[in-house]
């Protein structure tokens, strides 16, 4: 097991100190760059303190739809496949709902800000 | 140094030229530059962009319609009354700058945001969908045998195009599955009447002022096809810019878009441009994937190219907002 702090507290630490510290200063292209070097910092954030949770859930969603256990890759691989087949579509019970949630759950690392993401979040719930 | 063999070409075909000055570069890939610089003349001076493959690039990618094509089009189009740079000179070998075209430059504002957001562009921002219907009417209607050669698409061999890039990345997308799906099932078959595609038609690709739009730039992607394409890519909204109830580039309504394009006498079919607004929105996510793979296997390890990779789930969501909506 590794000490403390952990990974999430680390590029927060680095993220938060660009932002505050050193942001203000520079002009042009180089703040341009590290605009979006915060940005990445905040996104590993997220996802450092998001994923574990979201890909357990989503993995416990594709086993018991697809009725097999694997590794997440490959059980969306399968998914996938099941899909391009039309063997799994819209109305196969619980895939558009999984498709929400996953998606949900992708854009609250990637890009919390997105209008689109904002938009379906203020609709309370995640099913279809 | 460009601006000694640009002085040389300018005084060959403008008259009364003395040379360049200002040569800046504004972008630049391996394979295709575009330059800003001044035509100096001593009743004024004239600002021009050069766009050119530099020597020893003279092949272009497989989508691109290449230079020359992108020349001829532009010209075109300025002859026919769309809004469109003046193409002065076309890159002959005594030139010695490459392959390409040197036009008028035309000032104004291609940055979103600031079209969006910006008080100056306040009047023309209600004006500017309807606007873009008439333009792409007027594209649409380009003479098809002044055109040049270009390549033939239909949303078949789009789609298929599409699958090939998804599945290239090798990295499984359940929601990219669903739209090729969805893309393949509600295939419209060709168009009853085939046109020249601009085939970038949106933000970024065109120059606006306060009265406007001034010039449809970016030709690149130029194809035969179905006109509705045009309509249904500047929908995707991707190039909203968070304004997502406004589905014309964040500034206008498909009514406004509808009204100007059959204004000027030609008839838009809204399932169509429904179909290819799913397409353009699977096509920017595809193309976000590219761009992470550019970073990745080089030669463009920059940080931007890497975050555009966690852009594709952008268009995820647009994808099930369009093709599995939920209710209010």
């Amino acid at each position: 097991m590794q000490d403390e702090p952990t990974p999430t507290e680390l590029t927060k630490a680095v993220a938060d100190f660009l932002r505050d510290d050193i942001a203000p200063t520079p002009s042009g292209h180089s703040a341009f760059k590290l605009r979006v070097a915060i940005n990445i910092l905040d996104l590993v954030t997220r996802q450092l303190t998001l994923e574990k949770g979201s890909d357990a859930a989503e993995a416990a969603r594709l086993r018991q739809m697809l009725g097999m256990d694997s590794s997440l890759i490959e059980l969306n691989g399968v998914l996938s496949d099941k899909i391009a087949s039309g063997e799994m579509d819209l109305r196969t019970p619980g895939l558009a709902e999984h498709l929400w949630q996953t998606t949900m759950d992708k854009l609250a690392v990637d890009q919390p800000g997105y209008a689109a993401y904002k938009r379906e979040l203020g609709r309370g719930n995640t099913g279809a | 140094m460009i601006e000694a063999e640009l002085s040389r070409s300018v005084r060959g075909w403008y008259p009364g030229a003395t040379g360049v000055a200002s040569a800046a570069k504004l972008s630049g890939g391996a394979s295709q530059e575009t330059w800003s610089f001044e035509i100096v003349h001593p009743l004024g001076n004239l600002g021009a962009i050069l766009r050119r493959a530099p020597k020893g690039y003279g092949a272009s990618p497989t989508r691109a319609a290449g230079l020359a094509a992108e020349a001829r089009l532009m010209q075109l189009a300025y002859e026919a009354g769309v809004p469109s740079p003046r193409v002065l000179h076309v890159l002959t070998p005594e030139d010695d700058l490459g392959t390409g075209f040197i036009m008028a430059r035309v000032e104004g504002e291609t940055i979103a945001r600031k079209i969006l957001r910006d008080a100056e562009f306040a009047a023309a921002r209600p004006k500017l969908a309807r606007q873009l219907g008439q333009i792409a009417a007027g594209i649409h209607g380009l003479a098809r045998e002044k055109l040049p050669e270009l390549r033939r698409l239909t949303a078949t061999a789009e789609i298929a195009e599409l699958a090939r890039e998804y599945r290239s990345l090798n990295w499984p997308k359940p929601v990219f599955e669903l739209a090729l799906r969805w893309l393949a099932e509600h295939d419209p078959g060709p168009p009853q009447r085939e046109t020249l595609v601009h085939g970038d038609f949106r933000h970024g690709n065109l120059i606006i002022g306060p009265d406007g739009v001034r010039a449809v730039l970016d030709w690149e992607l130029a194809h035969l096809g179905d006109p509705m394409e045009d309509l249904g890519w500047i929908c995707v909204n991707s190039w909203r810019f968070g304004e997502i109830d406004k589905p014309v580039g964040g500034f206008g309504s498909r009514e406004e878009l509808f009204g100007g394009y059959e204004a000027a006498g030609r008839k838009v079919d809204a399932d169509r441009v429904t179909f290819y607004e799913v397409m353009g929105t699977l096509r920017w996510g595809v193309m976000c994937g590219g761009m992470m793979q550019r970073f990745r296997l080089g030669p463009d390890h920059s940080m931007e190219r890497a975050m555009i990779g966690r852009r594709a789930s952008e268009t995820e969501i647009d994808l099930l907002r369009l093709l599995a909506p939920r209710g209010n």
